[in-house]
């Protein structure tokens, strides 16, 4: 199996199929933190608009994003976007909950103090509330990362994607019943969860370590 | 001297609760006013109207001059712990341009020594260099009244005499209104110009008092000046004054109460 690793990490095929899946993660996290934060920002300070979309969220939160893949593949297609969008979904929750709670946990005399020094509501927001909510934030997009390589292997897996990580295990089981081949899919797969896991920590520990 | 705050019959109420009965007093331009109370009387309150933070239910707050800074007793949550001590110091000035926020934070550092901790996060630093960042913020905003909420309450006893000479300092150099809020006496004394003494809740004034001390203190030699004894044993006496009556007027309440309920039942 480590020659087999050797030999898929040297060829261009398996590359191309690694590269595919850690892109189109990349741009999932991009996306579901463009939107799960300024989203979270706003529930969290506007209790009205947080009370009006909590059947919504409590409806749309437990449905498991696997659950969604057979409805995405019909309404997406079978390019990147369906396990983009999947990915996105699962990605949306954790990062959006956590943005929440940071702001529920904002400490008061923080907010005092910006306001005795002449800081308005949009002040408090971006330079009080936000900042003070980045630890939080960064843990959301840690869990939600490896939810969302989750997701999108298993979009791979189901063929809704002619390229990636899970395409390649799923071809290497059905095609010539490569298992060792299969080995070194799912293990890669784990390596990416375990570096972009460490990445996140490692950022957080570097930028906001307080 | 110029009047730079005038507070008239100023009352807060929450819901039922009366924190502060109708307060009336000024502090003039360069003047260290300390207000006196006791524990939970509605000081914290009386600071949180005159800063704005909270608006009072009755009376009026003015201030002669164009803003106010606040040093809050808790340093460690009122630093903000992403920016750096020059971050912190410079957040106030974020109008000005660039290169003059640099030298004011710079230079309010200088005043409280600190001019090299300036690159460091605020929760490296002890709490007394925390509380020290906390002034320069304040002193860098220039305002026309410092508002200090147990400022010193926090720090241990050396410390605290450190920064009572620090902030005696500082507001001589620069010529700074000062209104700290404590429930110290002998602080009050050996801060203040003049001492307001505050009864139990709701807040009312008791006593406004002139400290006839030099302005020049000493940790050692004023503190065994017969003003500074004679004014802290009458600032005490005040003080208690207000108690038993307010005890009393608890126990007849109570009493008055479960009276009731045996009539009722």
């Amino acid at each position: 199996m480590v020659g087999e690793l050797v030999t898929q990490l040297t060829s261009p095929s398996f590359i191309s199929h690694v590269v595919a899946t850690v892109l189109a993660l990349l741009i999932a996290i991009v996306i579901a933190v463009a939107i799960a934060v300024p989203s979270g920002l706003v529930l969290g300070s506007v209790p009205a608009v947080r009370h009006a979309t909590r059947a919504v969220i409590e409806f749309l939160r437990p449905i498991p994003s696997v659950a969604l893949i057979p409805l995405a593949l019909v309404m997406l297609g079978f390019g990147p976007e369906t396990k983009i969008t999947l990915a996105v979904y699962a990605a949306l929750w954790p990062i959006l909950f956590n943005t929440i709670y940071a702001l529920d946990e904002l400490d008061p005399l923080l907010v005092d103090t910006a306001r005795v020094f002449g800081t308005g509501r949009m002040g408090v927001l971006f330079l009080v509330a936000l900042p003070s909510a980045l630890p939080f934030v960064l843990t959301g997009i840690r869990l939600a990362a490896t939810t969302a390589l989750i997701v999108m292997v298993s979009v791979e897996l189901m063929a809704g994607s002619q390229i990636g990580i899970g395409y390649f295990i799923m071809e290497a089981r059905s095609g010539p019943g490569r298992m060792d081949q299969v080995l070194v899919g799912t293990v890669v797969a784990g390596t990416i969860g375990v570096l972009l896991n460490n990445g996140l920590e490692r950022v957080r520990r570097r930028w906001v370590a307080w | 001297m110029s009047n730079m705050l005038e507070v008239a019959d100023l009352g807060h109420t929450y819901g039922d609760h009366e924190a502060i009965g109708g307060l009336s007093f000024t502090v003039r331009a360069g003047e260290l006013v300390c207000v006196v109370g006791p524990s939970g009387c509605g000081k914290s309150t009386l600071l949180r109207t005159i800063s704005g933070l909270v608006a009072p239910s009755r009376g009026d707050v003015s201030l002669h001059g164009s803003h106010l800074a606040v040093v809050f007793q808790d340093y460690s949550r009122s630093l903000f712990p992403w920016l750096s001590v020059q971050g912190n110091v410079e957040f106030p000035l974020r109008s000005l341009p660039r290169a003059e926020r640099r030298a004011r934070a710079a230079e309010a550092l200088e005043w409280v020594g600190l001019g090299g901790a300036a690159r460091k996060r605020p929760w490296q630093l002890s709490g007394g260099m925390q509380q020290r960042v906390a002034i320069a913020r304040a002193l860098a905003y220039r305002p026309s009244l410092l508002l200090m909420d147990e400022p010193f309450a926090s720090v241990d006893a050396q410390t605290r005499f450190e920064l009572e000479d620090l902030l005696l300092r500082v507001r001589r150099e620069h010529d700074t209104t000062v209104l700290v809020v404590t429930h110290d006496i002998d602080e009050s004394v050996y801060l203040g110009d003049r001492i307001l003494v505050l009864s139990g809740s709701p807040a009312r004034l008791v006593a406004d008092l002139e400290v006839p001390l030099p302005a020049e203190r000493d940790q050692v030699t004023t503190r065994t000046d017969e003003a500074f004894v004679e004014l802290r044993s009458k600032v005490a006496r005040l003080l208690n004054v207000g108690k038993p009556t307010m005890d009393v007027e608890k126990w007849a309440a109570a009493e008055r109460e479960s009276l009731s309920e045996t009539v009722s039942s």
